[in-house]
């Protein structure tokens, strides 16, 4: 069987009819008990296994899906990676990200098609291009590429950029990021599921947890859908669904779930070569390598768990894009879908133990940007199972920041408005 | 579009109202001899259900904070009420 993926074994494996590819990772049963439990089979908690295996060599370690892998945001972004943010905390956060990122397709010998096409976050008013300069000074104090870039650069970059004398949005130009790009998200879902697969962690679908397993205020197991499973260290990558796994263990959490709804267009040929987020209509937009056009906006207002979204908040979406691109009212949707995502005061994750519960650890509240940041929220939450201790660049985003009042307020930063 | 229900204003669509928070919560008092845990639990802890909820909405076109028992994952509206005390 072929496991390795390389040119040669494409071309073998052409000559022998593609008979003779292996499973991208082993259909695991669970076992009575592991040395660790990761709830959640998106990127961040099959990162969070891969990380566990290969930094810290435990082996003995389970990811419980209760769908199937990737299934959930992981499955529903626009696949955008970036770090242009404002404080040094979530820079050291997304940029490990997106340098893990950059060398991601080697490590995993799984291609998640990074393409680092830039990103431009755009103004319309002098305001706003203020704003912009100040976050681009921030990004250059911290250390990541970061520049202000003027009208005529940008407009070159979006030449069908609406920009006649009737125009309701002028660009004056905006913060450029050129190593921010898209990603596959399902290829970063599927590569770490295989590498972890590969090193002995079982990958579990159809689980679902239906209750934490606590005693004398630590944690013992889960309860699920395919029996008990007996841990000492246990990890909830749950996005939106963590608040209620976690409740019945005392443990409440700053979170508000939301509809945030993304949307595909039928394919045309190349048009747009990056990525585009438009302050003026806070819609944003990128063309996939297929042709289409993936464009999404800001949340529904309406708190909710449904996978579905509102009307209201599409039709502001796609007027933002036309907004933009009238060239665009010419093309069919395709698709249109929703994740719900879980949402927290200051825009930013929460990384850490969860207080009252030994052996307990969170990694939720990304809100709408959790894909950027799975090689980050993997590599630090692992990190945190196995010495128990915070990474140097998860500790600022503990739960304790509610209390203290340290919060890293990235309600600019997450770039859609919270 | 959704149509929710002001208790003074009637069925009105969905993006006239805003969520303002969870329903339910008691702002501890006196504030001098509230912990930091305690103020920050108020603040910020949300039970964020799935299904049956009931929360604190904001009409912006008259004003009307009132409370609204749905669902969160079917979307049904069950009803709205004044908050205690406000109201005719």
């Amino acid at each position: 069987m072929t496991a390795r993926y390389s040119s040669f074994s494409l071309l073998r494996e052409g000559f022998r009819g593609h008979r003779g590819w292996q499973s991208a990772w082993a259909k695991a049963a669970p076992q009575p008990a592991y040395d660790a439990v990761i709830i959640g089979g998106g990127g961040h908690g099959l990162a969070t296994a891969y990380y566990l295996a290969k930094n810290h060599g435990m082996r003995r370690v389970a990811v419980l899906e209760k769908g199937w892998i990737g299934g959930g945001n992981t499955g529903r972004n626009t696949t955008v990676v970036r770090s242009n943010y404002f404080y040094p905390e979530s820079v050291a956060l997304y940029d490990l990200a997106l340098r893990l990122y950059e060398g991601l397709s080697r490590e995993l010998n799984f291609n998640v098609m990074l393409s680092q096409r830039g990103m431009l976050i755009a103004a319309h008013t002098p305001a706003q291009m203020e704003i912009c300069a100040r976050i681009a000074n921030a990004m250059m104090l911290n250390g990541v590429d970061g520049e202000l870039m003027g009208a005529t650069d940008a407009i070159a970059r979006l030449p069908l950029l609406n920009q006649t004398a009737d125009a309701r949005y002028h660009c004056l130009g905006g913060i450029w990021q050129g190593r921010a790009g898209i990603a596959r998200h399902d290829a970063v879902a599927w590569g770490y599921a295989r590498a972890a697969s590969t090193l002995g962690v079982d990958i579990i679908e159809n689980c679902e947890v239906t209750n934490l397993w606590i005693e004398n205020g630590a944690v013992k197991g889960v309860a699920t859908t395919r029996g008990e499973i007996r841990t000492e260290r246990l990890a909830v990558a749950a996005a939106g669904a963590t608040p209620g796994l976690v409740a019945g263990a005392g443990v409440h959490l700053p979170i508000h779930t939301y509809a945030l709804q993304a949307f595909v267009s039928e394919p045309v040929k190349p048009c747009l070569d990056t990525v585009l987020l438009y302050l003026g209509t806070g819609t944003y937009v990128s063309q996939s390598d297929k042709g289409e056009l993936v464009f999404g906006g800001g949340l529904d207002r309406v708190p909710t768990h449904g996978q579905k979204g509102n009307l209201p908040a599409q039709e502001k979406v796609v007027a933002g894009l036309l907004e933009m691109f009238p060239a665009f009212a010419q093309l069919k949707l395709l698709r249109q879908w929703a994740g719900v995502v879980d949402v927290v005061p200051d825009s930013s994750p929460v990384i850490g133990p969860a207080p009252g519960v030994e052996g307990l650890y969170l990694n939720c509240g990304w809100g709408t940007g959790g894909f950027k940041a799975i090689p980050a929220g993997g590599w630090l939450l692992a990190h945190l199972l196995a010495t128990g201790q915070h990474h140097e660049i998860s500790r600022p985003f503990d739960l304790e920041r509610f209390i203290s009042g340290r919060l890293i307020d990235e309600a600019a930063g997450a770039g859609i408005s919270h | 579009m959704q149509i929710f229900s002001c208790p003074f204003c009637g069925p009105r669509e969905e993006h006239e109202f805003l969520f303002a928070a969870e329903a339910g919560k008691v702002r501890p008092e006196p504030a001098e001899q509230v912990s930091d845990e305690d103020w920050a639990a108020y603040l910020y802890h949300n039970h964020a259900p799935k299904g049956a909820s009931r929360e604190v909405w904001y009409h912006q076109t008259c004003g009307t904070y009132f409370l609204m028992t749905r669902d969160t994952v079917s979307r049904d509206v069950e009803g709205s009420e004044f908050l205690p005390g406000a109201g005719a």
